[in-house]
């Protein structure tokens, strides 16, 4: 479904990005796991059209989307959940979902996702009203995440979204994740939580300073003595 | 400053004189919300302080000052040429203005928006010196007379003179800025606008064309200056190319009082500047030669205190 081939890619005179190769397909969950300043967040901004690739090709079902501008992707029914959230701090949650609509016109079927997302996320219907900045970390992490659901997505990347939350906040994230999947939305998954990703990963890419340098199954990941040693603390 | 001057004298020999100044003082205020909102929305969406805004004013007032000239107008109308008039010159600078300043950001200021923050401030203050020329080369440095368009009459009320056109000001003014605020609040676009403030780059993720909103808020800024330049024609009567140099010093200092990328604190600011100013024009010994001195005391001493203005500023989140 989604396919980075080749792709160097970086900011001003440095190179993040080395040949980097990944492929998505359809209904899978795959995890990119890595260090920090590993690329991780390089690679999603690449396939998001906010970091122009310098060789190679982001492709979605066979169309180059490399060339066709952030809202050019976004129109493709992809929806990335960013890193640190990056919720409208001075919008209501409302607003914020219906901003993560922003493509879609039909406002039947706007309403319709909406309840979908508030019944994903009961805790954000009570807080309908509030203002984004005003949300603990974890409710701005559903926020996020409703937001990005709310494109109605065929594919979803997620940017680390279990950072900087509660050990419980990260097993209610990851069980979101499923349930996203199980509505039959693929998901593009990057991790630092390389345990809880991989335990609900179909497979999984390991990037080292921008080098992808695994590539397998998320079960075979799981004993790989690399991952395990680097990313699973023994 | 010259012409204010002569515009209070003009008011001020009525009974009250503190309301009176209170009433010059909202009607110039007005004026000024509504440039100052020009300068706080383009801050607002890629903080940079519009150095040109004042200038881009400048224009409106000049072009419709031609238009003017050209229908042949010298005496106060009445009735349906009245408000044909006023409309169609509204229409004329909020257009002149709106394109002008997005113009500008499409020439100027969109290239330099990666470059160091210095690099689009001093292109800003270029394009104001480019305007103003272009208008000195054009017209000359004279005064010119604008035609005494507006009817002339009013009322009193509590001893204070309240001409026709003082309300037109107020209400065409507050309208703009109930329509303005409306957008914002209400609209996708006005949504998407809030958005693209607040963090271009989520904005953009949201599928928010960055490029094609931030053009809006200069017409939308421009407009609003436009509509201001009609209006200030007729009240201070003179056209000249720097009337955007000072004005737009004012204006800005509205919208930093107000505190910067602020829409409700730029009308708050203007109105208060507005208010300030014609009360020390008319209390303080020698007042008319201090008047800006004394705004821009006001402005220092808030800033020591409440360094993002008295409303709060709203610019860009960090990441």
């Amino acid at each position: 479904m989604l396919e980075l081939h080749n792709v160097n890619a970086g900011y001003g005179p440095s190179l993040v990005l080395h040949d980097v190769t990944v492929q998505v397909n359809k209904g899978e969950i795959v995890c990119l796991l890595g260090a920090n300043a590993a690329g991780k967040t390089t690679t999603m901004k690449t396939i998001f059209g906010l970091v122009k690739p310098r060789s190679g090709s982001v492709t979605l079902e066979g169309e180059r989307i490399d060339t066709v501008g952030t809202d050019g992707v976004i129109k493709r029914r992809l929806a990335l959940v960013p890193e640190a959230r990056r919720v409208f701090t001075r919008m209501s949650v409302r607003e914020n979902l219906e901003m993560g609509a922003y493509m879609i016109d039909d406002r039947a079927a706007i309403t319709q996702e909406m309840e979908r997302v508030y019944t994903l996320f009961p805790r954000l219907k009570e807080r309908d009203k509030q203002v984004a900045g005003t949300l603990s970390g974890g409710e701005q992490q559903m926020l996020a995440m409703g937001r990005a659901l709310m494109a109605q997505p065929r594919l979803i990347c997620m940017d680390e979204p279990s950072m900087g939350l509660s050990p419980i906040l990260v097993q209610t994230v990851f069980d979101t994740i499923q349930r996203i999947r199980e509505q039959g939305v693929t998901v593009f998954l990057v991790e630092q939580n390389a345990f809880m990703a991989l335990n609900i990963a179909d497979r999984g890419y390991v990037l080292q300073q921008g080098h992808i340098v695994l590539s397998d199954t998320a079960k075979n990941l799981l004993t790989n003595d690399l991952v395990r040693r680097a990313y699973l603390g023994g | 400053m010259l012409t204010l001057a002569s515009v209070f004298a003009a008011n001020s020999s009525s009974s009250n004189i503190f309301l009176q100044q209170i009433e010059n003082g909202i009607t110039l205020g007005a004026m000024y919300a509504l440039v100052a909102l020009g300068y706080t929305l383009v801050y607002g969406i890629i903080e940079l302080i519009n150095f040109a805004h004042g200038d881009i004013f400048m224009w409106g007032t000049v072009i419709t000052f031609i238009v003017v000239q050209m229908m042949g107008l010298n005496h106060p109308l009445s009735g349906f040429a009245l408000v044909g008039v006023l409309l169609l010159l509204i229409i004329i600078g909020m257009a002149v203005s709106a394109f002008l300043n997005a113009g500008l950001e499409r020439v100027a200021y969109r290239r330099l928006r990666k470059a160091p923050r210095l690099a689009p401030l001093i292109a800003a203050i270029g394009a104001s010196f480019i305007l103003e020329t272009i208008v000195q080369l054009w017209r000359g440095t004279n005064f010119y007379a604008f035609p005494d368009i507006f009817p002339h009459g009013g009322f009193t009320i509590f001893g204070a003179r309240v001409n026709y056109l003082d309300i037109f000001i107020v209400v065409l003014a507050v309208a703009m800025m109930y329509g303005l605020a409306r957008f914002i609040n209400t609209t996708k676009l006005g949504r998407a606008m809030r958005a693209t403030a607040q963090d271009p780059e989520a904005a953009a993720l949201m599928g928010v064309n960055i490029n094609r909103t931030i053009s809006i808020t200069f017409l939308i800024g421009g407009a609003l200056a436009g509509a201001a330049a009609v209006v200030y024609n007729m009240y201070i009567g003179q056209v000249w190319y720097l009337t955007g140099f000072q004005l737009g010093l004012i204006a800005f200092t509205a919208a930093v009082l107000g505190g910067i990328g602020n829409i409700y604190g730029a009308v708050f600011g203007g109105f208060l500047i507005g208010l300030i100013q014609s009360l020390a024009i008319q209390f303080i010994p020698g007042g008319f030669q201090w008047s800006l001195a004394v705004v821009f005391a006001v402005l220092v001493l808030i800033l020591v205190f409440r360094p993002s203005g008295l409303l709060g500023q709203q610019v860009p989140d960090k990441v």
